[in-house]
């Protein structure tokens, strides 16, 4: 054989640079392989946290994404009407110089004029802080239409939620049940922790309407009727219950299950928790018999025994949760229909679930003490653990249901042990150790304290003294009182209605609102381009910062172009969305691993000139100098309290401590050096039970991560919902408007309930569900850009199950009308039989404008592509009563998304999918016909 | 006509799970971006950012739906990863015309010299699984080459030689080794699993192995477990004398 001579051996590249990706908001490691100074291959970084080597598809896709012809190259000023597209070229002096004219009258007289919303910010304790002391009460990112329920639910109930902020036990854990999903949060750790439990044998049971990704590969899949999710919890737990397959130990010693409830029927305090002069909440004491502050040494909390008082009898929470849970209206048999589940395999699941987590229980050899002293010679461990994303998050019933799937984990006493689901530092963190919502605003001041929160009562609402809402998105008010997040989703529309008041400037980064990340796209749209009597535009002034040629740069006056995340600092931080691990604190950086080739700035950098030319205090030396040179700068050189800054690694001196420490001038060298990254691992002992656990709590105190120990008890009853609930009964001095209160009465039910919201959504006429899901592949927009990442999911069929395709007479490739009470659109369809028999669905943010992404105008993207978004209406629709209700959880304000409901017909099959949009004009052209990427020789 | 080697040292190919695979494509950009800037000519993109575009993979992910027979069962999902086989009895080689396929005698790599290749598409004409691509810009023939140019890259750390496509799936999907020795890791976990030939009634004898998936939704009949659910009351009452007794019990 006359095999050919090959080069086993090529040298690689000249230098690998570590840093993190942001190809989606799972923030892995990665190794940027660079040949005569260009990205030549990217690479998972095998020590990282988060990914340890491995890495998706768009991390890798990211040379792609750094060279996508999309990228905005200067500044550009608009020249022609909103929405043409008509742009001209500026300098970086001119155009702070217009954002500066225009935002600085606005905060010397009236600063709640400026709205600053953030979207897919990864950096927003500096956002925040730059608005902050901008001083203006707007400020938000995109949480309020992404999971906030989730977030929100999981914070309030256990001081932690799913989210990235904290994982199963990947190690131990013997069943994984997934509820819906995103692919955007922690989507490798799941993918690489679902591959590990699968090789031992370990079943996964995926609950999701439709199974694709990981409910493809789950081994038992539950196609659930879409917004059912808290009635199938609700049924497991009464089956739980009844059977007495509880944790009954654990829900004394470490929730509120115990603790007394103030019974005193139409007082102002009936239904809160009793506490004493301390305001610590009591129980009796198992072994005395007497009534006593949870937390004392010694005290065994009674789950049973009431309270009798001035002829009333006051009961511990638990007694409550018996009585509303073992109704039969969670019986199997009662939600069967309604989820699309077998009552049988209802049984079947929750059996399973009591047979792992008590049946094959376990013990890890750990001692630990917990906050009343009490010393533990080992842990329990129930090898059940759940997670859980946006698909039961973005519904109004949300808050409620991931609530339920929460007091669901902790009956079977499967948080934060072995085998279960662990936080992630800086969690655990109880809700009343977050700050509370501020909107103090003075002109020519900063704002009183931070924009977003944890509200506790009526008291924290965001209101006016004339009971109005104090932000224009009306977060944390009568509507939605625990809007954690804020409601992006509704700023634009808002602003246009004048409705709490009018802005004069509105401001965004990375928020595609003109399109894909709005609901009622063709009306935002309309509202961007409207004008007044005066013939000025109804919302007068837009800046925008995007990397990219985004649909949402045609609609703005201003852009602001910001950096690749190669050509650029950030911090993933403690004080922010940090890269933690259950066993470890880390965060992360990112570094101009090349310099850009066009005239941008970091979105950030780009904030600490604009607010230093403003002289805004936080971004001046006292000498009115500019403070931070850019955001590199303030990442090393910011104390947000002494010692305690965006990076936790390499502070002091010499770089040597973890935490707590001086400014470190080498700190970013640092993080290169080791990787891009910082962990600090949590001591053996310390690593469960951390809530309760005072190793942990004395190692977070350590880190910085609090400043004193604050072991609290998990929250199934949540008393500030009680608070509301009394207001809204009459009580108190701030009164929720007359129209809300019956509302307030029967949302904010203190412990999980289930409402249907098909009502609010005409089912009766359109009795299908339509959703969406993200591709594994693509992120938001950004994927279609990516001339990779395009050849995968340049499509989006509208995927329909069998019984619908046959009742309809569709085949595969025909067209189908979609109408919702809001609008109609006609798209491609395809069958999908692994599929819920009453829903559809397509891929999330595949559809495309013309001229967008520097796509050619006959890309499939902006051709067959379409969006749902159309058929979605950030109000409900109208119910004769001439008020504006949201399309959001009437708790937390998350915009419902998937609670869209449609009727499907076949339709002719239109040129293009509709509705069609006139293209809009290029700022960047279009990208080249071939590529033939090869960086080295 | 090009001959295949009688014997080779090594089998080397790809040990596939069908039963972790999530089809989220991590593999097939990987292969991408590695066999871009590595091995041969880079792999094209036509229309890249237009109408129709296409490009070369050596790797691609194939979604298919499967209906088991019972009347009842749910429909399924399976993703499957489809590359060069590598096979013992290639055809794509003994058809090449001028010799550029060939299938390496040390370990079975099945290459294409792209120097001598003249694009005929012979060899993907005679492949039975697709798995050869030509490349529009280049005209020469495009296939998986397991990644000869990192598995034995002393370049690369010992632990990355391995295959790009293997690196990065975070599934742990994907695995590499030996298949002619029957003690490697990647020949146990095929022996343990089941693992199968893809399409062996074409006498191709592929070197890669799928392992199948695990049968679904085959949790147990609830009548079973019926004793991890048998109730301790009825009524909430009921509940809380037995909460009582076992708190007593404690």
């Amino acid at each position: 054989m006359n095999q050919p001579v090959i080069d086993l051996s090529p040298k690689v590249s000249d230098e690998v640079r570590k840093t993190t990706c942001y190809m989606c908001a799972c923030r892995c490691g990665i190794n940027v392989h660079m040949k005569d100074g260009k990205v030549a291959y990217i690479e998972g970084n095998k020590d990282h946290p988060v990914n340890q080597g491995v890495l998706c598809a768009k991390g890798s896709a990211g040379i792609m994404q750094v060279n996508a012809p999309s990228r905005l190259r200067k500044p550009l000023k608009r020249v022609g009407e909103r929405g043409s597209g008509e742009f001209e070229e500026i300098e970086w002096d001119e155009a702070l110089q217009i954002a500066a004219d225009w935002l600085e009258p606005v905060r010397q007289t009236n600063p709640e004029k400026l709205a600053f919303f953030t979207g897919r910010d990864q950096s927003q304790s500096f956002t925040s802080f730059w608005a902050q002391n901008f001083g203006t009460p707007n400020y938000a990112a995109h949480g309020g239409f992404c999971s906030v329920n989730m977030a929100a639910a999981g914070i309030y109930t256990m001081g932690g939620a799913f989210w990235e902020f904290g994982q199963p036990d990947w190690d131990h854990t013997k069943l994984f049940m997934l509820f819906g999903v995103a692919e955007d949060h922690d989507s490798n750790p799941i993918k690489m922790g679902i591959g590990k439990i699968k090789a031992r044998g370990a079943r996964v049971i995926g609950v999701n309407p439709i199974r694709t990704g990981y409910n493809a590969v789950a081994d038992d899949w539950v196609g659930i009727t879409p917004g059912t999710d808290g009635l199938f919890i609700l049924a497991m737990i009464h089956c739980l219950m009844k059977a007495g397959k509880i944790d009954l130990h654990y829900l004394a010693q470490y929730t509120n299950a115990p603790v007394l409830v103030i019974n005193n029927p139409g007082g102002a305090d009936h239904g809160l928790l009793m506490r004493d002069e301390n305001g610590k909440e009591l129980v009796i004491d198992r072994a005395t018999g007497k009534l006593t502050p949870f937390d004392q040494p010694g005290v065994k909390p009674d789950l049973a025994a009431t309270y009798e008082k001035d002829g009333q009898t006051h009961r511990p929470v638990f007694h409550q949760m018996a009585e509303m849970y073992l109704d039969d209206q969670y019986a199997p048999e009662a939600v069967a229909e309604r989820c699309g589940i077998p009552a049988k395999r209802i049984r079947a699941i929750a059996a399973e679930l009591a047979r792992i987590a008590f049946g094959e229980a376990f013990t890890l050899d750990h001692a630990w003490t917990d906050f009343r002293g009490e010393k533990h010679d080992k842990m329990t461990g129930r090898p059940v653990s759940f997670h859980s994303m946006r698909g039961i998050s973005a519904h109004a019933n949300g808050f409620q249901t991931c609530r339920a799937l929460h007091v669901l984990q902790i009956i079977l006493g499967t948080v934060e042990v072995p085998g279960g689901f662990r936080f992630k530092p800086p969690y655990p963190k109880p809700a009343t150790a977050h700050p509370k919502p501020h909107v103090g605003l003075t002109p020519g001041a900063p704002l009183n304290g931070p924009h977003l929160g944890f509200t506790h009562g009526p008291e924290d609402l965001a209101l006016k003294d004339n009971g109005t809402p104090a932000r224009i998105d009306k977060a944390f008010t009568w509507e939605n009182p625990m809007s954690s997040h804020g409601l992006m989703h509704m700023v634009i529309s808002n602003a246009y209605a004048g409705d709490p008041y009018k802005i004069d400037v509105l401001f965004m980064y990375m928020a595609n609102m003109s399109w894909n990340s709005t609901m009622n796209t063709r009306g935002v749209i309309d509202m961007l381009t409207d004008k007044d009597e005066n013939g000025e535009y109804v919302i007068p002034k837009i800046i925008y910062s995007d990397a990219y040629s985004s649909e949402m740069v045609a609609y703005s006056d201003l852009i602001l172009p910001d950096t690749t995340y190669l050509e650029r600092h950030d911090c993933i931080s403690l004080l922010d969305r940090p890269i933690c691990e259950a066993d470890a604190a880390a965060d992360a950086i990112r570094w101009p691993v090349i310099e850009p080739d066009r005239d941008v700035k970091g979105f950030q950098s780009m904030l600490c000139e604009l607010g230093a030319k403003m002289k805004l205090p936080g971004f001046v030396n006292e000498d009115g100098s500019q403070k931070y040179a850019d955001y590199g700068d303030y990442i090393v050189n910011h104390e947000r309290r002494p010692g305690i800054g965006p990076l936790a690694g390499f502070r002091g001196e010499n770089g040597d401590q973890a935490g707590r420490g001086a400014v470190n001038p080498k700190q970013l060298d640092q993080y290169i050096e080791n990787g891009g990254f910082f962990v600090e691992h949590i001591p053996d002992g310390a690593n469960y039970y951390k809530p309760w656990n005072m190793e942990y709590q004395e190692w977070a105190v350590t880190l910085g991560l609090y400043d004193k120990p604050t072991p609290y008890l998990f929250s199934l009853y949540v008393e500030p919902m009680r608070k509301f609930q009394l207001a809204a009964e009459g009580h108190g001095d701030r009164q929720p408007p007359d129209h809300l209160r019956e509302r307030i009465t029967s949302t904010m039910s203190p412990l999980p309930i289930w409402y249907s919201t098909e009502e609010d959504n005409h089912a009766a006429d359109y009795p299908v569900t339509a959703l969406t899901q993200r591709p594994m592949a693509m992120y938001h927009s950004w994927g279609s850009q990516n001339a990779w990442l395009r050849q995968l999911h340049g499509h989006n069929p509208l995927y329909l199950p069998t019984k619908l395709m046959r009742a309809n007479t569709l085949s595969d490739g025909d067209w189908a009308k979609v109408t919702s009470p809001h609008g109609e659109i006609t798209v491609p369809v395809l069958e999908m039989a692994a599929l819920n028999e009453n829903t559809v669905w397509t891929w999330n943010a595949i559809g495309k404008r013309k001229g967008a992404w520097a796509l050619e105008e006959d890309a499939p993207e902006a051709t067959r592509g379409f969006l749902l978004n159309h058929l979605i209406h950030e109000l409900l629709p109208p119910k004769g009563d001439g008020l504006r209700w949201a399309n959001s959880d009437p708790i937390t304000g998350q915009a419902a998304w998937f609670d869209l409901k449609v009727r499907i017909e076949k339709a002719a099959a239109p040129d293009e999918s509709q509705p069609g949009f006139a293209p809009i004009k290029s700022p960047v052209g279009t990208g080249p016909k071939d590529l033939t990427w090869k960086v080295g020789n | 006509m090009t001959t295949l080697p009688a014997k080779t040292e090594k089998k080397l190919g790809l040990v596939i799970d069908l039963d972790t695979c999530v089809g989220c494509h991590a593999c097939v950009i990987s292969c991408k971006g590695w066999n871009t800037e590595n091995y041969g000519a880079p792999l094209s993109d036509q229309n890249a950012y237009g109408a129709d575009n296409s490009g070369t993979f050596l790797n691609r992910v194939h979604s298919f739906e499967v209906q088991p027979e019972a009347a009842d069962a749910a429909a399924q999902l399976i993703h499957f990863p489809k590359s060069c086989l590598h096979c013992e009895d290639a055809p794509c080689v003994t058809v090449c015309p001028t010799g550029a396929s060939y299938k390496r005698v040390e370990d079975g790599i099945v290459l294409v010299n792209e120097s001598d290749c003249i694009g005929c598409g012979l060899c993907a004409w005679a492949c039975p699984y697709g798995a050869r691509e030509l490349d529009q810009a280049e005209g020469v023939m495009k296939k998986c080459t397991l990644c000869v140019d990192r598995i034995y890259n002393e370049n690369l750390p010992e632990e990355d030689r391995q295959p790009a496509c293997v690196r990065t799936c975070p599934a742990g999907a994907r695995h590499f080794g030996d298949l002619g020795d029957e003690n490697s890791e990647v020949s146990k976990l095929v022996a343990e699993r089941g693992g199968m030939d893809l399409m062996p009634e074409q006498g191709t004898k592929p070197v890669n192995k799928y392992l199948p998936p695990r049968p679904k939704d085959e949790m147990p009949e609830f009548d079973v477990l019926a004793p991890f659910l048998e109730p301790v009351a009825e009524e909430p009452k009921g509940f809380l004398g037995w909460l009582d007794k076992t708190l007593e019990k404690l």
